[in-house]
């Protein structure tokens, strides 16, 4: 025990016990809900800008938002298999499944989502580039059926929505964690999904219409602002669970946390916030893209800060 | 039916017998635990007292672990014991996150999370749990709650008032009660944690979930060919090398 520090007449103190866990879901689920965020996000700005302006304003979106969601996805899906213990078992989940279980309900959906994805892509990738492929009977089938894309794309958006919110309710059902309230947690993951879904389209956006940016422009700010009013309403103002209050009050007294979750609201939030908004009277490429890539960062961190901290006082 | 559970914590007096009886039944690992007893020092001196908590999976009737497995590994028996089927865990995680009583743990051995069944093996062959039978003082009750003449219901029903659970603003339903608790040694954010409240080390929380030499890699071919931790097998122990008799020294040190 350390002699020298002093403790307070009426606390109680552990002088004995077991070494605890610390980080359980620590980096790679990180990186499972930030993928999974870009992945479905990206179907739906794109499906809000193709419902808003002609096809024609934004010449690549048709080919390049599956295959952007298809790299996220399946980054997404390999850390999912990575982070199991036993990740040969996984196919325990469409053998024995639980459906109490949000883990079991998300991964049907995501396995569903992404097999629709793939089945877009290729035919969006078919469709852009009238070589590829020539040969193949398989590509000359899927040509011939490409108004499959536009029939499948509106399930696909439906999809997104759950696939994008069921991890709030995995951390829902992790009832020791009360950081994670359900609400505030789906809506946190669905503004997420706008964010990092305009973020990557601006990315890809240099020859679209300048309505259609005007229009990412806005998305992005709206959403890192929604965003942005919830977690500082969450940080300084969950004073109701003495589980959430002792988790915040450790990251409020400092440490790599609080500096974390800062760098995470200034690089995810305020300065995209302000260049998009800047990027609406006048439009700057370059700026927007910064915004998009620090937009990009501060989700994972913002992201990585809120699945670690309640994993840091002690259950029993 | 209906298996409880109750611990006085005026009788215990934590000489961790049913620590030891449970590592022992169960083969728990290194590093892992499915039964601790917790010491915590309330007040100043000269008025100080020492508490001891033995802490165990509360069989909740209404158990996150069991909802948010997504395999059924965890599922619940007709006696109510939230029993665990290592064979089909994949290793999610998600009990460890779920349960509030960090009841839970992932074996180092076969990374599979796993936790007290009450000795639910035991229980079928019509024997008392392990930490029952190894406690001196009779602080460890088990039985029927639904059979109002088994023992825990009596104890139960003489010491109305005084019968607690952990948490129960979780609606968990506990089936573990503890008579004689306090604040202060049923809530864990109740006392400070000081770096050094280990018996032989400083470690207060463990760096890895658990195998640590269990490589991404690993995950995938140990399944298959068979895993390269095989030494840390309690069975493997008696394979080792053994040079006792062999060696020029004999017992006593001297030839």
């Amino acid at each position: 025990m350390d002699h020298g520090t002093v403790i307070e007449a009426t606390k109680a103190v552990v002088t004995l016990d077991v070494a605890l866990p610390g980080i359980i879901w620590g980096w790679m689920i990180t990186l499972n809900m930030w993928a999974k965020s870009i992945g479905t996000g990206v179907v739906l700005v794109g499906a809000f800008l193709l419902y808003r302006h002609k096809k024609e304003a934004m010449p690549n979106l048709r080919w390049l938002m599956p295959v952007i969601s298809f790299i996220a996805l399946n980054v997404f899906l390999l850390f999912t298999l990575l982070d199991l213990h036993q990740p040969l078992r996984m196919v325990n989940i469409f053998f024995h499944p639980h459906w109490t279980s949000a883990i079991t309900v998300g991964a049907w959906m995501a396995s569903l989502f992404t097999g629709l994805i793939t089945l877009m892509m290729v035919i969006g990738l078919l469709d852009a580039f009238p070589d590829l492929g020539r040969h193949l009977g398989i590509a000359k089938t899927l040509r011939a059926k490409s108004s499959l894309y536009e029939k499948v794309f509106p399930f696909v958006v439906f999809l997104a929505f759950p696939v994008t919110m069921y991890t709030a309710i995995i951390m829902a059902e992790a009832s020791a964690r009360e950081l994670w309230a359900a609400p505030a947690e789906l809506i946190q993951m669905l503004l997420a999904a706008f964010m990092v879904g305009s973020a990557s389209l601006i990315l890809i956006a240099d020859k679209w219409s300048a309505e259609a940016k005007k229009d990412l422009a806005w998305i992005l700010a709206l959403s890192v602002a929604a965003s942005f009013i919830m977690y500082m309403g969450e940080y300084f103002f969950s004073f109701k669970a003495a589980e959430v209050e002792a988790t915040l009050a450790y990251v409020h007294s400092g440490g790599s946390y609080n500096l974390q979750f800062w760098a995470a609201m200034v690089l995810g939030y305020i300065i995209p916030f302000f260049i998009a908004i800047g990027s609406l009277k006048v439009e700057n490429r370059t700026m927007m893209k910064f915004a998009a890539v620090t937009t990009l960062i501060g989700l994972y961190l913002a992201k990585s800060t809120w699945l670690e901290i309640p994993q840091m006082i002690p259950l029993s | 039916m209906k298996l409880g559970f109750l611990v006085d914590l005026n009788l215990c007096m934590g000489c961790k017998g049913c620590e030891i009886a449970c590592k022992v039944e169960n083969e728990v690992p290194l590093s892992s635990w499915r039964l601790r007893v917790k010491y915590i020092d309330i007040g100043t001196f000269p008025d100080t007292s020492r508490n001891f908590t033995p802490l165990r999976c509360n069989h909740c009737e209404s158990a996150p672990c069991e909802r948010i497995c997504p395999v059924s590994a965890l599922h619940y028996l007709d006696n109510g014991i939230v029993n665990v089927d290592s064979s089909r865990c994949i290793g999610c995680a998600g009990c460890m996150m779920a349960c509030p009583y960090g009841a839970i743990y992932m074996d180092p051995e076969s990374n599979t999370a796993d936790k007290c069944t009450y000795c639910a093996h035991r229980i079928e062959g019509g024997m008392m749990p392990a930490c029952v039978v190894a406690c001196p003082v009779e602080a460890n009750i088990f039985g029927d709650i639904e059979d109002e003449t088994s023992h825990i219901s009596r104890y139960i029903m003489e010491h109305q008032g005084n019968v607690q659970v952990r948490k129960p603003e979780k609606h968990t339903d506990p089936k573990h009660f503890y008579v004689g608790g306090g604040n202060q040694t049923l809530n864990p954010l109740a006392h400070e944690r000081i770096e050094g409240y280990g018996l032989f080390n400083n470690i207060t929380h463990l760096d890895t979930i658990g195998d640590p030499h269990h490589s991404i890699l690993d995950r995938f071919i140990a399944p298959i060919f068979g895993g390269h931790n095989d030494h840390l097998k309690n069975e493997s122990f008696l394979d080792m090398p053994n040079d006792a008799d062999h060696g020029s020294h004999k017992e006593g040190g001297h030839e």
